[in-house]
């Protein structure tokens, strides 16, 4: 099972599942819905959070959040 | 015939609501906080046709009606409460044309809330950029509202925005969506069990969390409607999101036009090197460097003209007004104390300009996304960039700027050590002792005053941090820590609101030290010019000298002396002098340190009062130079008071110490308790003491 947190930067995928509980309604309310495409943007140093492109909105999310959502296959990115 | 209407602007963060808002009514406006909130809340009034008269009120950005910050909280309670006295008859919802999708499901919320809604679009200008085209009349024919497009760079919509409001009675005020469509069965048994109830406003109260709102749901307790469990109540939150934006999808399709091919936008290439992991943190180093660099070399030219400006203006008073009681009061009470005030105007409006460029051009958040894993470390957020920030300018807004921190912890850690950065009210205190104990020499070509200035502002950061990282560990809270930031696209500041921002700013400082000031200046003037005792009335007949060796200029400065060190200032100050002794200080500090226990800004004033009165040189109807008077300060043995040793104890003591009870008022609001003010106030000063005991032991 593959979630947001594996992806690296610049990669996409299509969102599958963000279904558990502890995700935040804020970011379902800003387009992290299954079926819309997420993009990395850009990875903090560290392991620190991570900015993506969801929908058009774009947002910082720290990892664990992003180990929420749940991915398909990335799509390769030319 | 005057009518009087309520308009409020609702919309997402970041898209350019206040322009809108100072757009239509000019300066005529007024903040004020919400009743037992520190929220900011802004009233404006706008005249239209017809004599109406529309009250604005500009609300907290918020993404949608599900509270999750004090901020956002204040929109869903006013739009929830039909009662409540701004209740809007109409509200202008503010989108960005860039992000329309996202936007409109507040919108769609609102909506469904039957409040008459006008759809502004705003920053429209950046459509051709971005290859949007709208089809207006589906849009509008489909969302059941009147739309403007509006923009920050042009005026022609303002006019026809007037006129949207001024007919808002014939505003649709239908509903988006009907609730039964997102789960059929819940909201069947619920409409069953509240028939005289609107769905969607229950739902919303049902939605609250109660971390942030007051909602009252005990109507829900009280009935026999089966409550969900948390986890149910999201699904059906998610539920509802999807539906929302899946009709908006299905709108958007139609009316909306995107052509990527024609999208110019220089935002990703930006963001590659604001947010790289070195380049991002380097100018971010150089961002802050040229902001102080600019408040030191720029503010001084301003700065020296005011000194003078009231330096002669005292002078005047003393040379035109008939001399007695009132006229010394006014010269050097109320003026020396006012403008030991008026003299920070340039270097507070310097830094509020600052901040706010970095807010709105959109780059705090990159600051915010770059510091976060480090900031995590010490027990803060990334959010907590921006007050500690902020907190270089004043601890009152910044720890206003806390409320957008999701955890709990981490956003009362960040209240608990922002009074460490160095405030603007610090910065007269240090300025006149460094001057006073420093050299005024270079060493490899920087000078000692400038290292010495930057060291305390780097001392106060450290503080911060340590003791964030101090609390961190002592602390017992649950945390859950969450961020979720949205990065807004940048733009260039107006600056029309970047103006409009620092006199606000710097009216509120000014207005609120001001009366501070004011007032301890009377009481000290009246206190330091008073006494009783045959040492205060007769002050000639206890010279220890033979008066017939002083010239007059030293008979004079001896009797003044005297009659200080027995006023009612001089017995106070000597009772607690024991306190600050080992310290360094003398009684005349002493009495500057309890005073600026109200206000640091406080100290100057304090010892300009104090001076004057015993150094006051008639002859010339002149005051002296406060610098020079401290600079030649003697205490009884001959020995200067102010020296290298007790200078740097007191420059630490301002550095550690909470000496703000405006800053403890705002702690006791934002935590809701008087037990982080007194202890913020207890431990600070605790610090502040030990620290400047041993420094002055040390290198006395």
């Amino acid at each position: 099972m593959q979630t947001a947190a594996d992806l690296k930067k610049g990669e996409k995928a299509i969102i599958k599942d963000v279904s558990s509980n502890n995700i935040p309604i804020k970011l379902l309310e800003m387009g992290c819905l299954p079926g819309n495409e997420i993009e990395i943007i850009q990875l903090a140093p560290l392991l620190g959070p991570i900015y993506i492109n969801i929908n058009g909105s774009r947002l910082a999310i720290r990892k664990g959040t992003a180990r929420l959502i749940i991915i398909d296959k990335p799509i390769k990115n030319e | 015939m005057s009518r009087q209407i309520k308009v409020t602007l609702i919309g997402n963060p970041n898209t350019g609501k206040t322009s809108i808002f100072n757009s239509l009514t000019g300066l005529n406006q007024k903040i004020a906080n919400y009743p037992g909130v520190t929220v900011e809340k802004k009233e404006g009034i706008c005249k239209l046709d017809r004599g109406i008269k529309a009250h604005i009120y500009d609300l907290p950005g918020t993404y949608s009606l599900n509270a999750s910050s004090i901020d956002e909280n204040i929109v869903v309670e006013l739009l929830l409460n039909r009662n409540h006295k701004d209740y809007p008859d109409l509200a202008i919802i503010v989108s960005d044309v860039e992000n329309l999708k996202r936007n409109l499901v507040l919108f769609t919320q609102v909506k469904d809330l039957r409040i008459p809604t006008i759809l502004a679009i705003n920053m429209s200008d950046r459509m051709k950029y971005k290859g949007i085209e709208l089809d207006l009349p589906y849009l509008e024919k489909h969302l059941d509202t009147k739309i403007i497009l509006t923009s920050n760079r042009t005026n022609h919509w303002i006019d026809k925005l007037k006129n949207l409001i001024s007919n808002y009675n014939k505003l649709p005020s239908t509903k988006f969506i009907d609730p039964k469509l997102i789960d059929p069965e819940y909201f069947k048994n619920l409409q069953r069990t509240f028939p005289k109830q609107e769905l969607y406003k229950l739902w919303v109260v049902i939605c609250q969390d109660a971390n942030f709102s007051n909602v009252d749901k005990n109507f829900l307790a009280n009935s026999n409607f089966e409550t969900k469990s948390i986890s149910e109540l999201k699904r059906l939150q998610q539920k509802e999101t999807i539906k929302r934006y899946q009709l908006i999808n299905n709108i958007l399709k139609v009316g909306q036009k995107v052509d990527q091919s024609k999208a110019i936008g220089f935002g990703a290439a930006i963001d590659r090197v604001l947010t790289h992991k070195i380049f991002g943190y380097v100018f971010f180093f150089f961002i802050l460097l040229g902001i102080f660099q600019a408040i030191y070399a720029w503010a001084i030219i301003p700065m020296d003209y005011i000194d003078s400006t009231f330096a002669s203006l005292t002078e005047w008073v003393k040379m035109n007004l008939p001399s007695g009681a009132m006229t010394d009061l006014l010269a050097d009470g109320i003026i020396t104390g006012i403008g030991g005030i008026v003299i920070f105007i340039p270097q507070i409006a310097f830094l509020f300009m600052f901040i706010s460029f970095l807010e709105e051009s959109g780059y705090m958040s990159r600051v915010v996304f770059l510091m976060d894993k480090i900031m995590q470390k010490f027990g803060l957020s990334g959010k907590s960039v921006v007050p500690l920030i902020s907190g270089v300018a004043c601890a009152i807004p910044a720890i206003m700027a806390t409320r957008n921190i999701e955890s709990w912890k981490e956003r009362l850690i960040t209240i608990l050590v922002t009074p460490f950065m160095t405030c603007s009210a610090r910065l007269p205190v240090y300025l006149i002792i460094v001057a006073l104990v420093i050299p005024n020499e270079t060493i490899f070509g920087f000078n000692y005053q400038a290292i010495a200035l930057m060291s305390l502002y780097i001392l106060g950061f450290l503080a911060a941090i340590t003791s964030a990282y101090i609390l961190n560990m002592i602390l017992k809270m649950k945390k859950r820590s969450v961020l979720v930031m949205e990065m807004p696209n940048y733009k260039i500041p107006l600056i029309k609101d970047v103006l409009y921002t620092i006199i606000e700013k710097t009216k509120s400082f000014i207005m609120e030290a001001g009366k501070i000031i004011l007032a301890i200046s009377v009481i000290l003037w009246f206190l330091a010019t008073n006494g009783v005792g045959d040492k205060f009335t007769n002050p000639e007949n206890h010279i220890s000298q033979n008066i017939e060796l002083l010239s007059e200029e030293e008979l004079q400065t001896k009797i003044a002396a005297i009659k200080l060190e027995n006023s009612f200032i001089g017995k106070i100050g000597k009772t607690i002098e024991p306190v600050f002794k080992p310290l360094g200080y003398d009684w005349k500090i002493g009495i500057g340190l309890i005073t600026s226990f109200a206000a640091r800004e406080v100290f100057v004033g304090t010892l300009a009062v104090i001076y004057n009165i015993e150094n006051y040189d008639d002859s010339k109807g002149k005051q002296r130079e406060l610098k020079n008077i401290m600079l030649h300060e003697t205490d009884e043995n001959g020995n200067k008071v102010f020296t290298l040793a007790s200078g740097i104890s007191l420059l630490l003591f301002y550095a550690f110490a909470m000496q703000c009870m405006s800053t403890l008022a705002i702690v006791k609001k934002e935590t809701n308790s008087w037990k982080w003010p007194a202890m913020q106030f207890i431990i600070m000063t605790l610090i502040a003491y030990i620290v400047s005991l041993i420094t002055f032991q040390l290198i006395s």
